[in-house]
């Protein structure tokens, strides 16, 4: 019986490239000359709860997700995406009397999603204003637009948006709000990893990946996932993200 | 490879002149301003060294904020951003965890090509490959000024109370 092997992708995918990762399954099934089943988790519990389970076999995994994956479960990074970046916008209501991070005070209300490394990173950039987990007041809510949202409703004071998804904001909602830092990380980033089942087609999926703009429709379906291609990824490059990945979750 | 010691073409304005001890690569001359320059807001600053703690890689923030340029940088020793006002004491305890592979946290005064100083919330870990330690990776964050103030005072404490100087290779 042939094998059908798992894709999935890290929940905090935007909602305008779901569609994009459909087609990217059905073309990676076509060159790659193997069965794959597309699981999009709508939660990262869930998803994690599948990768202990050993279901997972590729996943386009966030930079939070990817040290766990190589280092407890053997995956190995292959690629990264290009033309996208894992950036934090922290932002506030425009008419809020906050001017900048360092305003913000003790139980300041944070809205975020439960998107791990845009909440990491978030909480990071305010600790110049002695802001920390044990004093401030967490919002989790489901997606960017509800984070957008609190903000706007004035139930948050401070939100936490991933770059991707506050450029994806509507203007009349941007306009009622107010960036007051985004960070400019650039070395942490999202990468496609291959699972212990797969990784006798690790080589063939990097290759594939980084052919994939000349190769028939490669093309659309990059930018139905809203990259400008794929870049490799060697061990070290992966060994130097989860390094400071764990210098960042180092408390 | 020895640090150059300092000279007075690259620092604007008055400066202070400090020699200091770095722990195995001897006395360095360094020029001291008392201009600060502000942690850029939402960077990191980024280097890895090896386990002498030369440098091997740095990012571009590293390269702007330090005043040196890459070429000067990349193996340099670390301490090369050492500040006569940081306490030998602290650098000890940070090769003291790194080396027992350890995480290292703290509050550093950093000083510049130009003479002038930032300070970084610093977190240093061991980089592992193979079960061996090959290396470190600095990274440092925009520290809050409450905790810049409490450092100065801690550091001014450390410093007076430092008999012979333990000067290593810094964060």
């Amino acid at each position: 019986m042939e094998t059908i092997y798992q894709l999935t992708v890290s929940p905090d995918f935007t909602p305008e490239h779901i569609s994009g990762w459909y087609i990217y399954n059905t073309w990676l099934q076509r060159n790659l000359g193997l069965h794959f089943h597309l699981e999009m988790y709508d939660s990262f519990d869930a998803q994690r709860e599948a990768i202990r389970q050993d279901a997972v076999d590729l996943i386009y995994a966030n930079p939070y997700d990817a040290s766990m994956l190589v280092r407890e479960k053997g995956f190995r990074a292959v690629v990264h995406p290009m033309g996208v970046a894992d950036e934090c916008v922290v932002a506030v209501p425009v008419e809020s009397a906050v001017q900048r991070v360092e305003d913000l005070q003790p139980n300041a209300r944070v809205a975020s999603t439960d998107d791990p490394d845009i909440h990491l990173v978030g909480m990071i950039m305010l600790e110049p204003a002695d802001l920390n987990a044990n004093n401030v007041q967490s919002i989790v809510v489901d997606g960017y637009v509800l984070v957008a949202k609190a903000l706007l409703k004035g139930s948050a004071d401070v939100g936490f948006f991933l770059k991707d998804a506050w450029d994806g904001l509507s203007n009349t909602v941007r306009k009622q709000l107010r960036p007051l830092v985004t960070s400019q990380i650039s070395d942490i980033q999202h990468v496609l990893l291959v699972g212990p089942r797969l990784m006798d087609s690790a080589e063939d999926i990097q290759n594939l990946m980084l052919r994939m703009p000349q190769i028939e429709k490669g093309s659309g379906v990059l930018e139905s996932l809203g990259f400008e291609g794929w870049a490799e990824v060697n061990q070290e490059d992966t060994e130097f993200m989860i390094d400071l990945m764990d210098t960042l979750k180092a408390r | 490879m020895m640090l150059r010691d300092m000279q007075p073409a690259a620092v604007a304005g008055e400066f202070r002149e400090y020699h200091i001890n770095l722990y195995g690569f001897g006395a360095r001359k360094v020029l001291v301003t008392d201009e600060e320059v502000p942690y850029p807001d939402g960077k990191l600053i980024v280097s890895r060294t090896d386990t002498r703690g030369i440098i091997t890689h740095c990012n571009q923030s590293f390269v702007e904020m330090s005043g040196h340029s890459r070429e000067a940088l990349i193996g340099a020793e670390h301490s090369i951003l050492r500040h006569p006002d940081m306490p030998g004491v602290a650098f000890k305890s940070l090769w003291d965890d790194i080396e027992a592979g350890r995480i290292w946290h703290g509050y550093v005064k950093n000083l510049r090509g130009d003479g002038k100083f930032y300070w970084v919330y610093a977190t240093v870990i061991p980089n592992v490959r193979d079960g061996r330690v090959v290396g470190y990776t600095s990274v440092r964050r925009k520290p809050s000024r409450t905790k810049i103030r409490e450092s100065i005072a801690l550091y001014q404490q450390l410093k007076a109370q430092e008999g012979s100087h333990w000067d290593g290779p810094e964060a």
